[in-house]
């Protein structure tokens, strides 16, 4: 009775166009159950069998003795997005690259759930090619920070950089402020979410906002620079800071940053100022056109010149004060 | 014997918002010159303070500024803003030539200070240029840069925020380069300190026609 007089209205007010677009959307918002794969993305037989329960919302489990079926809801924790895997770093790789082939029995035996997990030093500690990662010393770095697993259990690699998605950001964005969104997107994964924080630690999750009160123009440093360039210590050796320091440590001191020898230029613009400058040989190129820090990056041309009108015009004042000076005793003398 | 004519030219609450705009100058360029050059081996004004005392020195200036064009648009004093293009031309030259030569030959200015006109042709230009042109691009830029969500992020690939700063800068350091030669023209009066007094109590003191200037410092 009510979907009648609802349509009979919307039929009144002569929006008939929503009688069309409403059920079609109705359907659009239904069909979201599963992930429909991008028709770019290509993936091998193996991997397509595992995103086939991975990849979806919900799966159907099948009982191998009875043949009866049930369909379960694949959790979040389990859920692989095929289009965001596939650009993942990681993305080339088949499931059974890294996970066990047991796997591939369905439902899964027990035993792979104490398959142990690889660690990025795992494959990339002695790889030649990754060299310029230096994962030895981002091992090292990270074992003493506060994430290190001497202070916090079941923390890995892996809770900030979940392997089915990460992209390396830092090495590969042209854009200071994807680098820094995409960075921060990680840290604010627990510490903006209290669901993630109390599986890794049974602490208060600080408030983020009131807790930053004192940074003056707080969303713009948020959206400008990473967490970790104040509350990481920075490694010359590895381009992105792993050791992550205690709260108390952190950078609170203004002219850390807005100065010409800005911590920023070795941690967040490292990348960029070493491209450009092997680039363009131009010191300043990456942090001028990708961000400004009061203090930090003076314009050269700009220094110069006023220096140089400055000079001109006190030098002017001088000469023209002197002058003036021998003029007023050359007449006064004559009389 | 002609006496040195005195004339009230500004007056008190002029005096008062030239002084406060003065201190206000100062302190921006002073901080200002502090932030753009921050060095943690010679801080000049520590940054954080620095960053307060500008901006509130900035806010206060564009109230003040406020005034200021109220005044210049719905009051007499606009009467002495006003540029007329006949024989400006000759009238500037004739003046910054005074400035650049005549000064030097004991020449007298070219110009007379009186009720209707108390600024000489190059002072007009000058005047006209900082109060309608450089103050304003100043203060615009620095609101936009108190609110940067404001600004246009990207330009032709470069920061809107650090074009928006270097638009500031420069504002600044022209308004930098006019203190200067306004703090020396402070001695280029009848005497070398009666343009100092006549700021401080409101009287000008206009060049004699007489030679004997001795006399004219004593009255």
């Amino acid at each position: 009775m009510d979907l009648t007089k609802f349509v009979k209205k919307i039929r009144k007010t002569g929006a008939r166009w929503l009688l069309l677009v409403l059920p079609l959307f109705i359907a659009w918002l239904m069909s979201g159950a599963d992930v429909s794969l991008d028709p770019k993305v290509e993936f091998d037989e193996e991997t397509l069998q595992c995103l086939e329960c991975h990849g979806a919302m919900r799966y159907t489990l099948v009982d191998p003795e009875t043949g009866d079926t049930v369909s379960m809801k694949m959790y979040e924790e389990l859920r692989i997005d095929p289009n965001v895997y596939a650009k993942a770093t990681h993305g080339s790789f088949s499931c059974i690259d890294c996970h066990s082939p047991d796997f591939e029995t369905h439902p899964h035996p027990v035993s792979v759930k104490f398959e142990p997990n690889f660690e990025c030093i795992d494959c990339h500690g002695p790889d030649e090619k990754y060299a310029d990662f230096n994962f030895e010393t981002i091992e090292e770095e990270y074992s003493i920070s506060v994430h290190g697993n001497h202070y916090i259990e079941n923390f890995s690699c892996w809770s900030c950089h979940n392997p089915h998605t990460y992209k390396n950001t830092a090495r590969q964005s042209e854009s200071i402020t994807e680098i820094v969104a995409y960075n921060n997107s990680m840290c604010l994964g627990c510490h903006g979410d209290i669901s993630h924080y109390e599986v890794l630690i049974e602490r208060q999750l600080t408030n983020m906002l009131s807790k930053h009160d004192w940074l003056p123009n707080q969303s713009l440093h948020f959206r400008k620079v990473r967490c970790i360039d104040c509350h990481a210590a920075v490694h010359e050796d590895i381009l992105v800071a792993h050791q992550v320091l205690p709260a108390n440590q952190a950078v609170r001191n203004c002219v850390d940053c807005h100065s010409t020898n800005s911590i920023l230029m070795g941690s967040l613009y490292k990348h960029q100022v070493v491209e450009k400058r092997s680039k363009s040989g131009f010191f300043n190129a990456a942090i001028t056109n990708q961000a400004y820090i009061i203090g930090a990056n003076r314009n050269y041309y700009f220094n110069v010149f006023s220096v140089v009108i400055f000079g001109l015009v006190l030098a002017a004042i001088a000469v023209h004060a002197t002058l003036r000076y021998i003029s007023y005793r050359r007449q006064h003398g004559k009389k | 014997m002609a006496k040195s004519k005195k004339l009230y030219l500004y007056p008190l609450w002029l005096r008062i918002w030239h002084h406060v705009n003065a201190i206000l100058m100062i302190f921006l360029i002073a901080t200002g010159i502090s932030m753009q050059y921050s060095d943690p081996a010679y801080p000049l004004i520590r940054f954080d303070i620095a960053v307060t005392v500008h901006n509130i020195a900035g806010v206060s200036l564009t109230v003040s500024y406020f005034i200021f064009l109220l005044g210049v648009l719905f009051t007499s004093i606009g009467r002495f803003y006003v540029v007329k293009t006949e024989g400006l031309l000759t009238s500037f030259s004739k003046q910054l030539r005074y400035y650049l030569f005549g000064i030097f030959k004991g020449e007298q200015s070219p110009f007379k200070v009186s009720e209707k006109q108390k600024f000489n042709p190059v002072q007009l230009i000058t005047y006209n240029l900082i109060m309608h042109a450089i103050i304003p691009v100043t203060f615009i830029t620095g609101w936009a840069l108190l609110f940067p969500e404001t600004i246009v992020l990207n330009v032709f690939g470069y920061s809107g925020i650090m074009l928006t700063s270097l638009v500031h800068s420069i504002a600044g350091f022209f308004i930098s380069i006019f203190l200067l030669i306004h703090l020396y023209v402070i001695t280029i009066g009848s005497s070398t300190t009666a343009n100092l007094k006549s700021i401080i109590y409101g009287y000008h003191e206009e060049h004699d026609t007489d030679d004997d200037q001795s006399e004219e410092i004593k009255e």
